[in-house]
């Protein structure tokens, strides 16, 4: 049996003690990639900003390994910060600093490696996501692409058991979205690495996701949970059915493909 | 060519009809907009048609007037639509189009604004808490100082000398002109009321004292706020829209120390260094006009080195190291304060100048207040 990676429980999402969410409970195993999807703005990047402890919830507990991200402080919270990863849906690379430098940052900062072996390590992060050639290139200087695999790469500086991905595939042309897809089910597989990932793009749902929470702005809480492809045929919930069917509105057909 | 838009209203007992005729597009309903809403305010009878027989050419302005005429008109009579008669088939999904906004929903009005009471209670408010919000970052950045001090090798040196180049080296000509220029103008305009005493040489002090004392601290420190802080505003600023800073927080690092430690540790050395070499600048402006006066160069650094004490150039240098953390700390807080949107860089930078300046100005009241029941 799989290990409970991250509990969540009674978490209020939201910002100045205003929920946008309330009472959201769900675990995540251990090496499955989980997916948290629902509508623009229905508050799915904040739930995940209170998961990697950037921002405290209204309300809550986050339990990474067991233990509280929400109470942790200082040094317990530098190692619990260390057992994840974040990729940013930007990227968030510094922009002064080459692709490489970018993931020899955290090594540095948490090891004390000779600088020799902070680059051989970093060298082969990159070359887990296949971005051997950008090492020495400015994150201005990379595709979206190419920046969020440099995203990937430095959250995965310090082998991280858990990955939290923002919107990755957002702003990706399908063939580029589908090579990133083909990469974290690489990473699952191989790492066993714990994907959190927030997006509403289907098809990359899915391809990727073991299981899928969906979020709902007007009910402020979870609408449905368990593996996309049962949830695409379920139609006990309108909202989810036409979410993952595209349907516009409830009991109208998808939106015709161009003749 | 197609007619400009005219309304015609014909009224029985029982039915007023609204005749629209010619092109019903955004320039051409701006002709009897007015008009039709105003006969509706007028209509007696019980029914309302609107006719849009001859209407040649409507687009979607055209078939929101009609919708808006209707919406009018059901607010009117409480009760049904306006009935619409003629309507060309190719215009009926333009129409169907404007009418899915729901006539009865509730348009949001934007709050009122304020009152004056209320606003300056607001800003009151605002200037409160964003010198609160501006104390806790000074102690946290103290706090982040103290720690590290305890332990060197953590600083970020390498950066704090790239910063320190960047903010002090390449500060070198403009501090150097206005320095210059300063002491230049201040001599001659002294110069010429002193020549009627015959007291020209007395120049020399004046311009000794002043800009050791009060002018070269101030200039640079003025110089270093347009120059430094604005440019540590901008680039935490968007460092901060880029997720970047947030990206250092998961990774377990302080962005205080990452980021900001190194700007305030760079300026708080170069800003004492940059007015000292401002000062040597100033007084050489100074020079030039004695000089031309007729006075010999001796003369006047006589004057000077006698006049000006130890205690006068300290006092000034003392000022400069807080004029550093000020400079840097208010630039990378107004940064570190930057909100969401293409704006937000813009605002930051100029919040972080101006709040520099008055930092400046403020604390230099202070200093002067603190030397002067010192006796320094």
């Amino acid at each position: 049996m799989k290990k409970t990676a991250i509990k969540v429980r009674n978490l209020s999402a939201g910002y100045n003690n205003q929920a946008i969410m309330e009472n959201l409970c769900f675990d995540i195993q251990s090496g499955e990639i989980f997916v948290i999807l629902g509508g623009s703005g229905c508050g799915k990047s904040t739930v995940l900003k209170h998961m990697i402890g950037l921002i405290p919830p209204v309300a809550g507990k986050v339990f990474i390994n067991g233990q509280d991200m929400v109470t942790a402080r200082g040094t317990a919270k530098n190692s619990l910060l260390q057992k994840i990863g974040v990729a940013f849906q930007n990227g968030a690379l510094f922009g002064s600093m080459t692709v490489l430098e970018n993931i020899m940052l955290p090594l540095k900062e948490y090891t004390d490696l000779p600088q020799d072996a902070i680059e051989a390590i970093a060298r082969v992060k990159l070359g887990l996501v296949d971005l051997e050639q950008g090492a020495f290139l400015l994150p201005d200087e990379l595709s979206g692409g190419m920046r969020k695999r440099a995203a990937i790469a430095r959250a995965m500086a310090l082998d991280p058991s858990i990955l939290f991905l923002d919107e990755p595939s957002a702003g990706l042309d399908p063939l580029t979205s589908a090579g990133l897809d083909r990469l974290i089910l690489e990473l699952c597989a191989s790492l066993g690495i714990t994907f959190v990932i927030v997006t509403h793009e289907l098809e990359s749902i899915l391809t990727i996701a073991d299981r899928t929470i969906m979020l709902e702005k007007e009910t402020k809480g979870i609408i449905a949970m368990g593996p996309p492809k049962t949830l695409k045929q379920d139609k006990s919930n309108p909202y989810v059915y036409n979410f993952f069917n595209r349907s516009p509105e409830p009991g109208t057909q998808n939106v015709e493909t161009k003749k | 060519m197609t007619e400009p838009p005219q309304l015609a209203i014909a009224t029985t007992m029982e039915t007023t009809t609204f005749c629209l005729s010619g092109r019903l597009d955004a320039r051409g309903i701006a002709r009897v907009w007015q008009q039709a809403c105003l006969a509706i305010g007028r209509v007696k009878s019980p029914t309302l048609v609107i006719n849009l027989e001859k209407v040649d050419y409507l687009d979607m302005a055209g078939a929101a007037f009609i919708f808006h005429l209707k919406t009018l008109e059901k607010n009117r009579t409480q009760g049904p639509l306006p009935q619409i008669i003629g309507l060309k088939p190719e215009y009926a999904p333009l129409l169907s189009l404007a009418e899915k906004t729901d006539i009865d929903s509730d348009f949001k009005n934007p709050a009122p604004p304020h009152s004056f009471v209320e606003q300056t209670g607001k800003n009151s408010w605002d200037i409160l808490s964003d010198a609160r919000i501006f104390i806790g970052f000074i102690g946290e950045i103290t706090w982040a100082m103290i720690t590290s001090l305890k332990n060197p090798g953590r600083i970020r040196w390498a950066e704090t000398l790239v910063i320190a180049e960047r903010a002090g080296v390449d500060a070198l000509p403009i501090v150097a002109l206005i320095s210059f220029i300063v002491g230049l103008v201040m001599a001659f305009q002294a110069a010429i009321p002193m020549k009627m005493f015959g007291a020209e040489i007395y120049v020399a002090n004046l311009i000794g004292i002043a800009t050791v004392r009060e002018l070269g601290p101030l200039m640079t420190a003025i110089v270093l706020a347009g120059r430094s802080a604005s440019a540590f505003a901008a680039e935490i600023g968007t460092m901060k829209i880029n997720e970047e800073l947030d990206a250092l927080t998961v990774m377990g690092m302080d962005p205080v120390k990452f980021l900001i430690l190194p700007r305030v540790i760079a300026s708080t050395l170069i800003t004492p260094l940059l007015t000292i070499f401002a000062n040597l600048v100033g007084i050489a402006g100074g020079a030039v006009v004695i000089v031309s006066l007729g006075y010999p160069p001796i003369a006047y650094y006589n004057q000077v080195v006698n006049f000006v004490t130890w205690q006068d150039f300290t006092g000034g240098i003392v000022k400069c190291f807080v004029f550093g953390i000020l400079i840097a700390a208010t630039g990378c807080i107004r940064g570190y304060q930057t909100a969401r949107g293409p704006a937000a860089v813009g605002e930051a930078t100029t919040r972080a100048v101006v709040s520099s300046i008055i930092l400046i100005a403020v604390f230099d009241g202070i200093f002067s207040i603190i030397y002067y029941y010192m006796g320094v």
